[in-house]
């Protein structure tokens, strides 16, 4: 199981959750399967083709995912996926 | 009973056990790149008039606690010298007594390496008020006067004087940044008193800038304050930034972070960014060409209801404190070029779970603004596309929220 972080904008969407434990093999699989537990993400974290938003920066440890194989970044055990819109307040 | 012993004595005794050394003997040393160690043991505002080049600044009060930092190896030859000889006679003889095998004094110290012609250099002059003031940089190191005084000539513009640019104003004043530029078209509200620090009850309705640069006029007057009572737009961005060191990026709007990013890129300014929501925050520094732009971090804007502003969604006011005091932090390591500036990092600071993570920011090969593309396009003089979108302008945002 990896650890998905969900920021503070995202977590109405997920009943309110900091963080989630989901299954899966890559980025991709572990975001899907994200989504399919709570679909209201769906629109707010992949575009209609099926791509993640670019305003939505998602990282594995620390490294966003674009620099690796973007969805297809391989996701092990105990890994940390976190999702990060950037936010403007000031 | 023998008698105790006179100063003259003492200095007798120094100077019978230690060899001096010619002023221009010393020159053809330090020119050859000698091993030598030239130690000044003068008083800081001695040393700050001016000093031997290559000289190292131990005041004598503290020689024997803090030359083993910077003269490790005991057979090191060291040449020590004060105004004249007595201070550094006796500085030899405490150096001898720690190991030093190698100890000579300068032959009339700096008066007469002054008089033989022979080359100094002198750290720009501090007042006595401003000594005093910042007593507590210049006595560390990575600081000190050549670094106040660096911090004098500085120029940093402050985009926003809200949540985040309130207290970092208050700081880079405090700190004695000579010149703060304070971008902001709006007024006091009330509700912009639980955070935004610079403004004061009876200021509410007053201008943004005249407040911000009457609260910094009280505390330091070594800062000129340039208010710019305007937006930042397209239109002036350029205007704005220009002639500025550093850049503090304090707006609440994508519209503007988005402006402010691409002219500094294209002017070479860094800029240290920080934007707030809730409870967190983020931070990290802009260095253009060496790390990522903001384009490259976020490369379009969220919808907006993704990103409320702190007027729909609040904020808790300690927190645009906290990342406000973290960005003139970065400032001042650009300004003083010490340190790890925050470029290629993105650090987020969670208030409720009272933890800071960091995640690495990359440069993005194919950015519109700062991939080396568009740099050598810009080099080349000609104007960089940015990606537009349906409605115009750079971006389609979904509603203008003006910066509070």
């Amino acid at each position: 199981m990896s650890v998905v972080k969900i920021p503070t904008v995202l977590r109405p969407s997920v009943g309110g959750a900091k963080e989630l434990d989901i299954h899966g093999d890559t980025v991709g699989g572990v975001v899907r399967a994200l989504v399919e537990r709570h679909p209201t993400l769906g629109g707010q974290v992949f575009t209609p083709d099926g791509e993640l938003n670019r305003y939505v920066n998602v990282y594995l440890n620390g490294q966003d995912v674009r620099y690796l194989a973007g969805l297809d970044t391989p996701v092990d055990e105990a890994d940390e996926v976190r999702l990060l819109p950037a936010m403007a307040g000031g | 009973m023998t008698q105790p012993k006179t100063v003259a004595d003492l200095l007798r005794d120094a100077r019978a056990e230690t060899p001096e050394v010619a002023p221009a003997t010393v020159e053809r040393a330090r020119r050859e790149g000698a091993r030598l160690a030239i130690v000044d043991v003068r008083e800081l505002d001695e040393w700050d008039q001016g000093h031997l080049p290559d000289a190292i600044h131990v005041a004598r009060s503290y020689l024997e606690q803090a030359i083993e930092a910077e003269v490790q190896e005991r057979d090191r030859p060291i040449v020590i010298y004060c105004s004249g000889v007595t201070r550094s006679f006796l500085a030899a003889r405490a150096l001898r007594e720690l190991g030093y095998t190698d100890v000579s004094v300068l032959e009339g110290g700096f008066n007469a390496w002054k008089a033989a012609g022979l080359p100094w250099r002198a750290e720009v002059a501090l007042s006595t008020d401003q000594r005093q003031r910042y007593s507590r940089h210049l006595l560390m190191p990575e600081v000190g006067s050549a670094g106040q005084a660096k911090l004098l000539e500085s120029k940093v513009l402050i985009v926003g004087a809200g949540g985040l640019g309130s207290p970092a104003a208050l700081y880079l004043a405090a700190a004695g940044v000579g010149t703060l530029g304070i971008v902001d078209f709006d007024v006091v509200d009330a509700s912009n008193l639980q955070r935004q620090v610079i403004h004061t009850t009876d200021r509410v309705g007053d201008k943004k800038v005249d407040s911000a640069r009457r609260t910094i006029a009280a505390l330091n007057p070594d800062v000129t304050v340039v208010g710019h009572d305007e937006m930042l737009t397209e239109a002036n961005v350029d205007r704005l930034i220009a002639g500025y060191d550093v850049v503090l990026d304090g707006t609440d709007t994508f519209e503007t972070r988005y402006t402010l990013n691409d002219a500094a890129v294209a002017a070479g300014i860094p800029v240290v960014h920080a934007s707030v929501f809730r409870f967190e925050g983020q931070l990290t520094v802009f260095r253009p060409y060496d790390g990522p732009c903001y384009r490259c971090l976020y490369p379009t804007p969220p919808p907006p209801e993704m990103a409320p502003g702190c007027s729909v969604a609040g904020v808790l006011g300690v927190v645009p404190g906290i990342m406000g005091l973290l960005q003139s932090n970065e400032v001042l390591k650009l300004l003083l070029g010490i340190g790890e500036p925050l470029v290629g990092r993105l650090l987020l600071y969670d208030a409720l779970d009272g933890t800071f993570t960091e995640l690495r920011a990359r440069r993005d090969p194919a950015c519109p603004v700062c991939s080396d593309e568009a740099r050598a396009a810009r080099e080349r003089g000609e104007a960089v596309r940015l990606p537009s979108a349906p409605g115009g302008g750079a971006f389609a945002l979904g509603s203008s929220v003006p910066p509070r």
